[in-house]
């Protein structure tokens, strides 16, 4: 019998944040093979008690809920503190985290007060031998590390954002509530959240199932156009190679590859994007790849699964077309 | 204002890298440069310089190779510039690195804010600037976008942070660790004149005693992660399957029966 694996479960505004659902399953999984319980820890406002029956659905055992005027924002500190503390409570061997924006903050941090380790973005997590080995990629994908924290405890991980599956929910599963209470009082914490400005529309790249990115053969903001058509057809996010970037002609948000966000959706359609390897470091874990470039030589068709050779100005549109009429 | 900007050396974005038969990683001809991440910490803070007055430091934790990095803050206009290191240092995680850079920090002493990039491009943890942050128990403003505003008086700084839904505007006080991403400013390139200023600095070199640094919580023993393993993953099969039709609209046809055959939409 080997202690709890804990998972924090991120929420935006009361709704939780796929990712963690994908955490919770990946615990579920090394709970059912090692032994241990999954622990999910919920933080929030007024509200958040309410999404603790979700999380047994998804596989946890038992939920945390820490509910608090300090915490209805994400702070790493009174998160992390809060999170310490349960950990302290019970008989965590592993805690789990998502790998998003706030998770990547919440892992370290937690990891440093407990004085163990920190491993991040996980791809596959194993035990061999009795020792839990995790793969994460390094240099942006062009390598992959396996890693491990054999002394310490508890481990602490973040699981990379859809490199592990989200389980089916399951509605007949419950499991025991405990409260907590908060470790830091209001004025102890060093940083005030003073608004927040929401991205205008659109899918987010990291979490997107679909992908449609632009690069240098865009030509310029208006040769987005056309994709931004496309990915609403098909729900999917907007892309977009550094050149592009680099140009102006599209936000930095929206950069996939080694400097900007590494993704890994079901469908990654690369639309005059030459596939420069800081590039294919950021997507190449993509399920399917589809290229579409004027140049056949270009080095995304090496990567790709389906190519079309030609001016993204004609495939494109004609894509949309035709997507748009089988969807419907 | 007192600044002290983070940065380590890594292998250049366009490196191909590989791994020998013993588990080295190797870069092969490929330059060292300083993280691209740090450019805009090492951006951001000449501009505030440039704004508020005061100094840049900037330091970093490496063997000789991070003189480099630490001369190319110094040509686009760091003041000051300290080197850290210990053979003891191989092999830290960052709960090693966060704690030397804490007591590195320490040892400066009148700091009131300390630039990183938000993450490093070799091992991606994303850790480092949060950790030490947590060491120091100062705030952290990982993914800073716009330093929107520094009070020194108040003792604040305001900043934009970009998340995944959107820009979270984030008041902390100071000091603080602010983590720069792409998008905050366009760092400058090098001068002639920055580069032969460089070139005549002194770089001075602190050991573990220099900082009191407790050896055993540097290096090895320091750390909670071991990574014994380092491998190429496996390449991509083969090559794309040209979609070959007579017309635009032919083509975009079987592309889609071949996407719908695949599930992927």
């Amino acid at each position: 019998m080997s202690g709890d694996i804990f998972v924090w479960v991120e929420q935006f505004e009361n709704e939780v944040v796929g990712a963690s659902w994908e955490a919770v399953g990946a615990a579920r999984q090394l709970a059912d093979e090692q032994g241990g319980h999954v622990v999910a820890c919920l933080f929030g406002g007024d509200g958040v008690g309410g999404l603790a029956e979700e999380a047994f659905g998804y596989g946890a055992d038992r939920v945390m809920v820490g509910k608090d005027a300090t915490l209805v924002d994400f702070r790493v500190e009174p998160y992390a503190a809060l999170m310490a503390e349960a950990v302290e409570q019970g008989e965590a061997d592993t805690v789990l985290i998502a790998a998003t924006f706030r998770g990547r903050e919440l892992g370290p941090a937690l990891a440093v007060r407990l004085e163990t380790g920190c491993i991040a973005d996980c791809t596959d997590l194993a035990f061999e031998d009795g020792e839990l080995v995790a793969t994460r990629p390094i240099y942006a994908g062009k390598l992959m590390s396996k890693c491990m924290i054999p002394e310490r405890r508890p481990r602490v991980l973040t699981t990379r954002v859809r490199a592990f599956g989200k389980p089916e929910p399951d509605v007949g599963r419950d499991g025991e509530v405990n409260q907590l209470q908060p470790v830091m009082a209001e004025e102890a914490i060093k940083t005030k959240v003073m608004g927040f400005e929401e991205s205008e529309g659109g899918v987010s790249l990291a979490d997107a199932s679909i992908i449609v990115s632009g690069g240098r053969g865009v030509a310029g903001s208006e040769g987005y156009g056309p994709l931004q058509e496309l990915a609403d057809v098909l729900n999917a996010a907007l892309g977009a190679s550094r050149a592009a970037v680099d140009a102006g002609w599209i936000p930095y948000e929206h950069q996939v590859g080694q400097t900007g966000k590494t993704v890994s959706p079901d469908l990654y359609v690369a639309c005059g994007i030459s596939g420069a390897i800081q590039h294919l470091a950021g997507m190449r874990t993509s399920k399917v790849i589809v290229a579409i470039n004027k140049d056949p030589e270009a080095p995304i068709f090496k990567v790709a699964d389906y190519g079309v050779v030609g001016d993204l100005f004609d495939v494109v549109p004609a894509l949309k077309k035709v997507l748009a009429e089988r969807m419907g | 204002m007192h600044i002290v900007v983070c940065t380590k050396f890594t292998p250049d974005s366009e490196a191909k890298m590989s791994v020998d038969e013993s588990g080295k990683v190797s870069w092969g001809d490929s330059p060292l440069i300083i993280n691209p991440w740090d450019e805009y910490s090492m951006e951001e803070a000449l501009l505030l310089r440039d704004e508020y007055g005061g100094k840049v430091t900037v330091i970093s934790m490496g063997p000789e190779e991070a003189l480099e990095v630490l001369k190319h803050a110094v040509a686009m206009g760091a003041d000051e510039a300290v080197r850290v290191w210990d053979e003891a240092c191989t092999g830290s995680d960052t709960l090693a690195t966060s704690y030397v850079l804490a007591k590195t920090i320490e040892t400066i002493g009148d700091v009131d804010l300390i630039l990183c990039g938000k993450s490093a491009i070799d091992a991606e943890t994303w850790q480092t600037g949060v950790a030490l942050a947590t060491r120091l128990d100062v705030p952290s403003l990982m993914y800073t976008i716009k330093i929107r505003a520094v009070d020194g008086d108040a003792g604040t700084i305001t900043v934009e942070r970009l998340l995944e839904q959107g820009r979270q505007v984030v008041e902390a006080s100071l000091p603080a660790v602010v983590g720069t991403t792409k998008g905050i400013n366009e760092p400058r390139y090098t001068s002639f004149m920055g580069i032969r200023k460089a070139a005549k600095m002194a770089y001075p070199h602190w050991t573990l005693e220099d900082i009191g640094a407790d050896r055993a919580k540097v290096g090895r023993s320091g750390s909670g992660v071991r990574w014994p393993t380092v491998f190429e993953p496996p390449v991509r099969e083969g090559e794309a399957e040209i979609i070959e039709a007579g017309s635009v609209e032919e083509k975009a046809e079987i592309l889609a029966e071949k996407l719908l055959a695949e599930k992927v939409i």
